[in-house]
């Protein structure tokens, strides 16, 4: 990139340097250095264990570096902003929402569930009927308001956590693989709002271990082997160059790097 | 005991469990003032302990579950030890609390059923606690980390998963009020069985038994086990009909 083209980006939403995470004896992550940038569309790829989830939990906040530096910047730091404004630990962090494998959804009605999510995300009262009106509509579970949540099928619950993220309007969305329940028409179904999700704007990023799913919803891809940050690609160059890493290469042709 | 419990015809041999099933079905169809009088007493008491008892251990619970400090395995260790707390020792211990040269002896409620509540509240407090603990802990195993990212913090995840297994938590409810309405020592000693006043259940089948009338004591017993079995009915039906929705709305998503 040039030095105008630097000078002129915006400063990235979530910035890692040289960060490592540990769990015990267990190192998770290793000297991470990353970038995530507004309207970005992210796929984490590895083997089981490479430390995906752990990223995605880096870097959502719900757990903290061993080492290294984290730094969330406020989302409306734009290239108009002042470079003064900083990346800083101390600067709002961006809005973030995060949906799980498997979604785990209160034993309240699904409109319950939507406005406690509201509620926890501090959204004005004022506003937060017609969010869960249009996070239900969009997800197509407004028929099903009043139903109880535990109640609705796997797919169905999926968009109803779709729906809660989408109703805290987040300014990024992290998936840790959000379709690996699901059947092939429910895996469809929530490609298809998270896809729109990320036409909408939203900042994405998605563990999973569906490669075409990778090709079919991201841009960039992040390959993680043993904790370490191995490959930082388009996705056309990740899945067409022939200079990948070797573990990413043997990754690609479905062969485990330890055989 | 009131005069007509005591003038209740006695068969001559009453050393079965089937005399005793009739003479309590003859106490109840009676309809006994003095002996419902013991009944409501007991309900309220063991109900009302059992509330108080709610507030104390389930906040207790919750937060033992997400707390995290030096010497919680202890505390945790302790409270579960505390699960076999003797009523008697809870007795002992409030009625030395409460007795006139106690440290609480002003308050004037020895042998009231003030301090029936709140020696059986002491006594259900660990139990409601221990269990809670280990349901919200549970309960945070699976969901802990999703509700974290949707922003709530970790004394509010706790309470949010008590109300999400609320189910769960009415039947340790139920469980505490089983062995507080249960209970003898205690209430004995701190209420001291005093007719029309503190005479509970328990009290009342002791005195029986102590005055050898062993069926009476025994038909009190079943009594006392009916008046549970039927809140425990209760309870039960309303559950099923707070589950008939599920059921129906799976069978619509089906």
């Amino acid at each position: 990139m040039s030095q105008a083209a630097l000078a002129s980006a915006p400063p990235p939403l979530i910035r890692l340097d040289d960060v490592s995470l540990r769990f015990g004896q267990r190192l998770a992550l290793r000297g991470l250095n990353l970038q995530i940038h507004r309207g970005d569309r992210i796929a984490l790829v590895g083997a089981n264990g490479a430390g995906k989830t752990s990223l995605l939990r880096l870097l959502n906040g719900l757990v903290a570096p061993s080492s290294g530096q984290r730094r969330w910047l406020a989302p409306d730091v734009g290239p108009s902003a002042s470079s003064a404004v900083a990346a800083s630990p101390a600067g709002r962090a961006p809005v973030t929402a995060m949906l799980f494998q498997r979604p785990f959804l209160l034993h309240f009605s699904v409109r319950r569930n939507l406005q406690l999510a509201l509620w926890l995300a501090g959204v004005p009262a004022a506003q937060r009927a017609s969010r869960l009106h249009e996070g239900l509509q969009r997800v197509g579970l407004l028929a099903l308001a009043d139903r109880p949540a535990r109640a609705l099928s796997g797919g169905q619950q999926q968009r109803l956590a779709l729906a809660r993220a989408w109703a805290v309007q987040p300014d990024i969305l992290f998936l840790d693989e959000p379709t690996a329940s699901l059947d092939p028409t429910a895996r469809r179904e929530v490609e298809a709002l998270i896809d729109e999700f990320g036409n909408a704007g939203m900042t994405l990023v998605m563990s999973t271990h569906n490669l075409g799913q990778a090709k079919r919803l991201t841009r960039r891809v992040l390959y993680l082997d043993g904790g370490r940050l191995l490959a930082d690609l388009p996705v056309d160059d990740f899945f067409n160059r022939q200079d990948l890493p070797p573990e990413a290469a043997l990754f690609l042709k479905g062969e485990l790097p330890w055989t | 005991m009131p005069p007509s419990l005591g003038a209740v015809p006695k068969p001559s041999t009453m050393d079965t469990l089937s005399q005793s099933l009739a003479l309590a079905l003859q106490l109840v169809l009676q309809a006994d003032a003095a002996l419902w009088q013991i009944v409501g007493l007991s309900l309220r008491v063991s109900g009302s302990a059992c509330a108080l008892g709610a507030g104390f251990g389930l906040l207790l619970g919750a937060w033992l579950a997400v707390a995290r400090f030096p010497g919680h395995g202890l505390l945790v260790g302790l409270l579960n030890t505390l699960l076999a707390l003797p009523s008697v020792v809870v007795g002992l211990l409030v009625y030395l609390l409460l007795s006139r040269s106690g440290p609480l002896g002003s308050w004037g409620i020895l042998f009231t059923p003030t301090a029936m509540v709140i020696a059986q509240s002491i006594l259900v407090v660990p139990l409601i606690a221990a269990l809670s603990r280990q349901l919200v802990a549970d309960a945070l195993a699976e969901g802990g980390d999703e509700l974290a990212a949707m922003g709530a913090g970790r004394l509010l995840s706790a309470l949010l998963l008590l109300a999400h297994e609320r189910r769960a938590v009415l039947t340790v409810l139920l469980t505490a009020f089983g062995r507080a309405v249960a209970e003898v020592g205690a209430v004995m000693i701190v209420g001291g069985n005093i007719d029309g006043v503190t005479r509970v259940m328990t009290t009342a089948i002791a005195l029986e038994t102590s005055k050898g009338d062993l069926p009476l004591a025994l038909a009190l017993g079943l009594l006392l086990l009916g008046v549970v079995a039927l809140i425990n009915l209760a309870v039960a039906l309303s559950r099923r009909s707070g589950e008939r929705p599920v059921a129906l709305a799976r069978g619509l998503a089906a």
